[in-house]
């Protein structure tokens, strides 16, 4: 009999089980190591605040907060630079668009600078030139997520986890039905499931496809993570295929280039005509980059919620079942996201007030907004 | 991306394979386009440069096919490596003075004949400069490299072995020893085997005569490549047979492990495998009806095999019999059988990496790193182990042998290539 089942070893349920043995909980990890094919293998890594809502931008400076505080600790595998983030701004409309968002972050005491059109080439000289300017913000970072996932499975285990290699069947009512028909049984069962939805079909998650690319060694060419303004545009986009210009630099010197948005199709393969448009918008910010050699392209799923929150907490409002929590529908901040959502997690299972409000993650929205207009 | 080109039948590889299918389709009045990534056909077997002694005759076969090929009207592409592939064409970059441009070519029949590459394994040294595979010194010297007065081992396993010492000496490299991991017992009988086979017995005895003063060591294989004293030049390596081991001072190593198909293109197209190999029919047609594959792709099985598997293609491409030719493919396919059962790896070879041995040179991936993972994509993941330029194709096939786990998926780009390459033309980008 275990305290807490996590079922999903990406980064999510990964660190939801170092935080429970944190608390001296006897924790098990279903699927615990096996990052084939999760969000976690697949994303960028890109440790950054998102201010899409209020929710949004607690969770996500929560969250860098905890990175933060851990980059000392973190295993030199996990690649933590905190390179920070720059919002482009193609033209005046886009650099209204990024002071705007200067002030939130100001707002919330997040360090964020402006940066004029000299400025913002002198920082990033391979950008085109005559860019509107662009928006800083030093403390964002990136990471290498599978590693960070082992480091956060490392200490679970260290602390007394059971990582147990199977595959869940069914999970409900404190029992895990294993691929092998055998049975463990725990108070809690926290789904950290990515896109897979088959052990609670109620989740109203959708996988949303993304396309990256990696280039061969170039260090020094970007030095920050570089990201258009318009990715506001795509991100919020909800039924059209869309691409934007998001360059990483990745500690090893390699640039890490997406972003595509897909709708519907569960096909994993690659497609050229979406890599080729996702290249080009990447080459009309970095004429340059033409040049450099492209090592490998892959694809992953962004596991996206009709309200681009995720879930976190007990699953109240999408099922009955009180021994079932939810730490999923991350979208595209999970790897952000995950150690903020931990903690928010435990908080929720200790009934303790946590270091930010809960209630907005929680499945009990779900009832509410059935029907609901997104814009 | 330039506007696309249309061929009836694409030939990709201008090996010997790869000259067969296309010259044959093109004599059955197919429009041909064979596709190469260097700058001459021929392949690794027919490469160009220079020529043994021993070699003079396959030279002029080489000729004879190369004539052949001109004059059946297939054009040949030469420089273009294929990066992506799809049912219904393929995306190729050519290298030019002035940079790299890419063309589409669309087809209606595809003939994969995208030959083998040598195995390598992990031993302490390989990393040393003067470690070299012993088909990759062979090319080397082909193209000018100077063993002269040079003391060569020349290791691992399979026929290629004889030919590449048989080489090296005529180009005046002193060939201290022939290393063959694969007992004597299997050589002999596979000796005794070729007895249907002349033509191939005498070319294995050509070559041994050769090199006739050079001690062919059976059952024993490279324990460690040692580097001079203060020093990262190769000194000598270290020899064993299992029980005793023993030190041969050398210049060079040439070593290599028999050799891999490169499948990449029939996986990218999803062809259906047995085993390594890529299973086709009588007509060396693939689980896909318009794709076809020759030579060792479908199991490697030397020169004879592959110019019987290539003309099949063709012909069958071109719409002709092929009667007259199964018998020779049948024959050529057992050869490759006892090929592999005769060089099959010992499991001692497991066991030569060090903990700091380097496994993946791209990554600078160590031996210790890859162990104890739980599959190929975990280690991967875990280690950047097959994420450098060569995604995998020298690491990969190592890392199957000694642990036991093989690389996961094959995805486009296959090569690495500029990102301009991906990127829309100048011209679509107007269409727009």
């Amino acid at each position: 009999m275990f305290d807490v089942l996590v079922v999903g070893g990406g980064i999510v349920g990964s660190a939801v089980a170092r935080e429970c043995a944190l608390e001296g909980w006897r924790v098990g990890v279903v699927g615990g190591g096996n990052l084939s094919g999760s969000a976690t293998a697949a994303g960028m890594g890109h440790l950054v605040v998102m201010d899409d809502s209020p929710a949004q931008l607690a969770l996500t400076a929560y969250s860098r907060s905890l990175w933060r505080g851990m980059a000392q600790r973190l295993p030199k595998t996990a690649e933590y630079d905190g390179c920070g983030t720059i919002w482009v701004a193609a033209d005046e409309e886009e650099l209204i668009e990024a002071r705007a968002k200067c002030a939130v972050y100001e707002g919330m005491g997040i360090e964020a600078r402006m940066l004029s059109s000299a400025e913002l080439s002198e920082a990033e000289p391979h950008l085109r030139k005559r860019l509107a300017g662009g928006l800083i913000v030093p403390e964002d970072g990136v990471i290498y997520p599978p590693a960070a996932a082992q480091y956060f499975l490392g200490e679970a285990k260290r602390l007394g986890a059971e990582v147990v290699g199977l595959r869940a069947v069914s999970a409900a009512h404190g029992e895990v039905r294993l691929a092998d028909g055998s049975v463990l049984t725990a108070e809690r069962i926290v789904l950290a499931v990515g896109t897979d939805c088959t052990l609670l079909p109620s989740l109203p998650i959708q996988g949303r496809k993304g396309h990256l690319v990696i280039t061969d060694r170039y260090p020094g060419v970007v030095r920050h993570q570089l990201v258009e303004l318009g990715y506001l545009k795509s991100a919020h986009k909800l039924t059209e295929d869309s691409v934007a210009f998001n360059v990483q630099p990745r500690p090893t010197g390699q640039l890490m280039i997406g972003s595509s948005r897909q709708y519907g199709g569960t096909s994993a393969e690659i497609e050229p005509a979406m890599l080729r448009r996702m290249l080009d918008r990447t080459m009309e910010y970095m004429p340059g980059l033409g040049q450099l050699s492209g090592l490998r392209a892959w694809t992953g799923f962004r596991a996206a919620t009709p309200d681009k929150l995720p879930l976190i907490g007990q699953a109240a409002g999408l099922s009955e079942d009180e021994s079932l929590w939810l730490a999923v529908g991350f979208e595209g901040l999970g790897i952000t996201n995950a150690p903020g959502a931990a903690r928010l997690l435990v908080d929720g299972m200790k009934g303790r007030t946590g270091a930010i409000d809960a209630t907005p993650y929680l499945a009990a929205r779900m009832c509410r907004q059935v029907g609901v207009v997104y814009a | 991306m330039s506007a696309a080109i249309r061929t009836e039948v694409l030939v990709v590889g201008a090996g010997p394979a790869g000259i067969a299918a296309a010259t044959a389709a093109a004599e059955g009045d197919c429009k041909v386009i064979v596709l190469d990534d260097n700058r001459k056909a021929g392949g690794q077997i027919w490469r160009e440069g220079s020529v043994a002694v021993q070699e003079q005759e396959k030279d002029s076969k080489k000729r004879r096919a190369l004539e052949r090929l001109q004059r059946s009207g297939a054009e040949l592409r030469t420089r273009r490596t294929v990066f992506a592939a799809t049912a219904g064409f393929v995306d190729a970059l050519q290298e030019t003075v002035a940079g790299s441009v890419t063309e589409r070519i669309e087809f209606e029949q595809l003939i994969l004949a995208t030959g083998a590459r040598e195995r390598w394994l992990p031993f302490p040294g390989w990393t040393l400069p003067g470690v070299f595979g012993a088909g990759g010194l062979q090319a080397l010297v082909r193209s000018g490299f100077p063993v002269k007065g040079k003391r060569v081992v020349v290791a691992g396993t399979g026929p290629l072995l004889l030919a590449v010492a048989a080489h090296l000496a005529s180009d005046g490299a002193f060939v201290s020893a022939i290393v063959e991991q694969a007992p004597l017992g299997k050589l002999m009988k596979f000796a005794v085997s070729l007895w249907r086979q002349p033509g191939k017995w005498i070319q294995g005895a050509r070559y041994r005569a050769s090199v006739g003063k050079t001690a062919y060591r059976t059952g024993c294989w490279v324990v460690e490549a040692i580097a001079a004293d203060h020093g990262q030049e190769l000194r000598a390596v270290r020899l064993t047979d299992g029980k005793r081991t023993w030190t041969e001072a050398c210049d060079l190593l040439a070593c290599g492990y028999h050799l891999v198909p490169n499948t990449e293109i029939a996986e990218l197209l999803g062809c259906t495998f047995e085993g390594d190999a890529v299973r086709v029919d009588a007509d060396q047609r693939t689980s896909i009806a318009h794709v076809f594959c020759v030579g060792e792709p479908t199991g490697i099985a030397g020169i004879d095999a592959a110019l019987a598997e290539g003309e099949v293609a063709g012909l069958a491409c071109a719409g002709k019999s092929r009667d007259s030719l199964s018998a020779r493919v049948i024959t050529e396919r057992a050869f490759g059988n006892r090929l592999q059962r005769t060089f099959a790896l010992r499991g001692e070879l497991r066991s030569l990496a060090k903990a700091d041995t380097i496994v993946c040179r791209c990554e600078d991936v160590r031996f210790a790193d890859v162990r104890g993972h739980a599959g190929w994509s975990d280690i991967k993941l875990q280690t950047r182990c097959g994420m450098g330029p060569c995604q995998g194709r020298v690491c990969g096939p190592a890392i199957d042998f000694v642990l036991g786990c093989k690389p996961a998926s094959v995805r486009q780009p296959l090569y690495p290539v500029p990102l301009q390459a991906l990127c829309s033309s100048l011209t679509e980008m107007n269409e727009i």
